[in-house]
């Protein structure tokens, strides 16, 4: 289980990220974590998974715990090696290596090679898409591809936990629905996963529970169920029209209402 | 002009020796060039480092031969049923590795507490450590040259009148196996960890990659390949005398082959050390005798080179673009 509690991140010693973030991952769940640009979503994985000190950031309070211990002043290999994987933002594949490469490196904390070779022969039947691909440079994969290939490597290490940052982030809706499939999937052979994301109907509709954040906090969570019936979230993050079915013009929107904050 | 003049003296008699000769010359030390550029790169490529303590620690290399091979008999002491060829190949294997140790002593010391810090600072810190590993190992060893003791001597193959040193056909062997060796190295699971932290290192961090560890091996590899950049340049007919502390000043000649095949190109390395070599030898055989371009001209002969290829393609041959300018 993934416990993040009252985190505090600041960057630079002076730019302050999080201010208490406190978040769950249950063993087996498939949980959201929802906001809008610079929320601190991507801040939030960087202090789970040890990647703060590449970007100056600093963890000055609260703690993540990962299974009961304490993971939050531990470097990125060692978090990785713990079980807990991630596909970042911009899929950041190794674009001038072949498709066998970039998961060669996925695997690169997989200590026996049988289990390299069984977390292989997963990703390649959850990829077909892969499999006429191997011997091909990252770089020359379409979007979608690269997308999987990224799910993929981080796979390779054969994660409890999977942390993905943007999955839909620049895809096709026909992809994001496909992607979608395959979190679901890897979710249902025993993968935890820690959905971050904007789009917040596809994130919703197929997590079990929902965190949403503003400016470095958390302001809203429950169940999807819960998430997607409220009415703020409907008209915030979901778009969908409020006020009794009437359509309403964009002239009538109240640019201030459009700020609105749960807190502050 | 430059072209005329090599091709009036190319009519002269004798002149299939003479070039076969440059030739031969020429690429035997286009393939030291060649190793010491491709232990710059991989420094380069893996950890942005600007690493000019490269000729300090090949010289130390060969310092370190001379010790191993002259001085203690290690490990031929013990060995002295083999042949006299074996057990200076020992010694010397044994010099490269001590060298390798120093490179991941100086990436563990000095280089890892840089991590992050501005590209410029550590440059001029491997400058530092080039005159601190040149002053010591002066300091130890004299500053008279040292021969190293190799089994070849001054032992020369005589086609007609055409003579290529045992040293040379070694030099190109072991320069051959060398990036054998590396591109073996760059297919294995390290070496893969190695190529992903040179592409996008945050990236390589979140797969578990430990990228200290990819570092010092990146140090060990470039120390190891300058090592034997350092040996084969105090060997005849390159040193005849052997190492002197004059030697280190080798990295310097390997610089221009570094930016002329682009910084971070394994491959740039290997044509641009062998563009060099070619080019010094040629130059030195072929424009000697011009009275007004006064002696030793061939020692500025690479440096033109680079010019050139830079002002036609301003990242080297084989470079990236993109690629941080120090």
């Amino acid at each position: 289980m993934l416990e993040v509690a009252n985190l505090e991140v600041v960057y630079n010693d002076v730019v302050l990220v999080l201010r208490g973030l406190s978040i769950e991952v249950r063993d087996g769940q498939i949980v959201a974590l929802l906001g809008a640009n610079g929320a601190g979503k991507t801040t939030s994985l960087r202090a789970i998974t040890g990647l703060l000190d590449v970007h100056e950031g600093d963890v000055t309070k609260g703690h993540v715990n990962w299974n009961g211990s304490r993971i939050d002043d531990k470097d990125a290999s060692h978090i990785v090696r713990a079980g807990i994987s991630q596909v970042m933002e911009g899929r950041r594949v190794f674009a001038e290596m072949s498709v066998d490469d970039n998961l060669k490196t996925g695997a690169i904390t997989n200590k026996s090679s049988s289990s390299e070779k069984s977390a292989y022969q997963r990703v390649m039947e959850m990829f077909p898409a892969l499999q006429s691909r191997r011997k091909d440079s990252a770089g020359y994969l379409s979007g979608g591809e690269q997308q999987m290939l990224a799910i993929g490597r981080a796979l390779m290490s054969n994660p409890k936990l999977l942390i993905l940052d943007e999955p839909s982030l620049g895809l096709a809706p026909m992809l994001v629905q496909q992607i979608r499939d395959i979190i679901v999937d890897i979710n249902k052979q025993g993968t935890s996963v820690l959905l971050i994301e904007q789009n917040a109907s596809m994130a919703l509709s197929i997590a079990d529970y929902g965190y949403i954040m503003e400016t470095g906090k958390v302001v809203m969570n429950g169940e999807s169920s819960k998430l997607l019936g409220d009415e703020d979230v409907q008209e915030f993050y979901l778009g969908l029209r409020t006020e009794g079915g009437e359509r309403k013009s964009f002239k009538d929107v109240k640019h201030y209402k459009r700020r609105k904050r749960w807190l502050s | 002009m430059i072209a005329a003049l090599v091709i009036a003296q190319a009519v002269t008699p004798n002149a299939i020796d003479k070039f076969g000769n440059a030739l031969a010359s020429g690429i035997a030390l286009g393939a030291i060039y060649a190793i010491l550029a491709l232990g710059f790169v991989i420094i380069f490529k893996a950890t942005q480092v600007v690493n000019f303590a490269h000729g300090g620690i090949a010289a130390f290399g060969a310092y370190m031969v001379v010790y191993f091979a002259t001085v203690l008999n290690v490990p031929g002491r013990w060995l002295s049923f083999l042949p006299f060829g074996v057990q200076w190949t020992l010694s010397a294997i044994l010099a490269i590795l001590v060298t390798a140790l120093l490179g991941v002593i100086i990436e563990r010391i000095v280089i890892r507490p840089m991590i992050g810090k501005a590209l410029f600072a550590v440059a001029m810190i491997t400058l530092g450590v080039d005159l601190i590993i040149r002053t010591i190992t002066v300091d130890y060893m004299g500053n008279q040259s040292r021969g190293l003791g190799d089994p070849w001597g001054a032992g020369v193959f005589v086609f007609g009148g055409i003579r290529i040193a045992h040293t040379q056909v070694v030099t190109v062997l072991v320069a051959m196996i060398a990036v054998g060796l590396l591109a073996w190295f760059f297919r294995t699971r390290t070496g893969t960890a190695m190529r992903a932290t040179a592409f996008d290192q945050e990236a390589a961090m979140a797969q578990g990659i430990s990228v200290g560890k990819v570092f010092a091996i990146a140090w060990g590899i470039g120390a190891a390949l300058a090592a034997i950049g350092g040996i084969f340049s105090s060997v005849f007919p390159r040193g005849a005398a052997g190492v002197t502390p004059f030697t280190a000043l080798i990295a310097f000649r390997a610089f221009p082959a570094v930016i002329i095949g682009g910084l971070d190109s394994i491959s740039g390395a290997i044509v641009g050390g062998m563009l060099v070599g070619l080019a010094e030898v040629f130059a030195a055989s072929y424009l000697g005798s011009v009275s007004w371009l006064g002696t030793g001209f061939a020692g500025i002969v690479a440096w033109l080179l680079m010019m050139a290829v830079l002002l036609i393609k301003p990242y080297g041959i084989f470079g990236t673009e993109e690629v941080r300018r120090v």
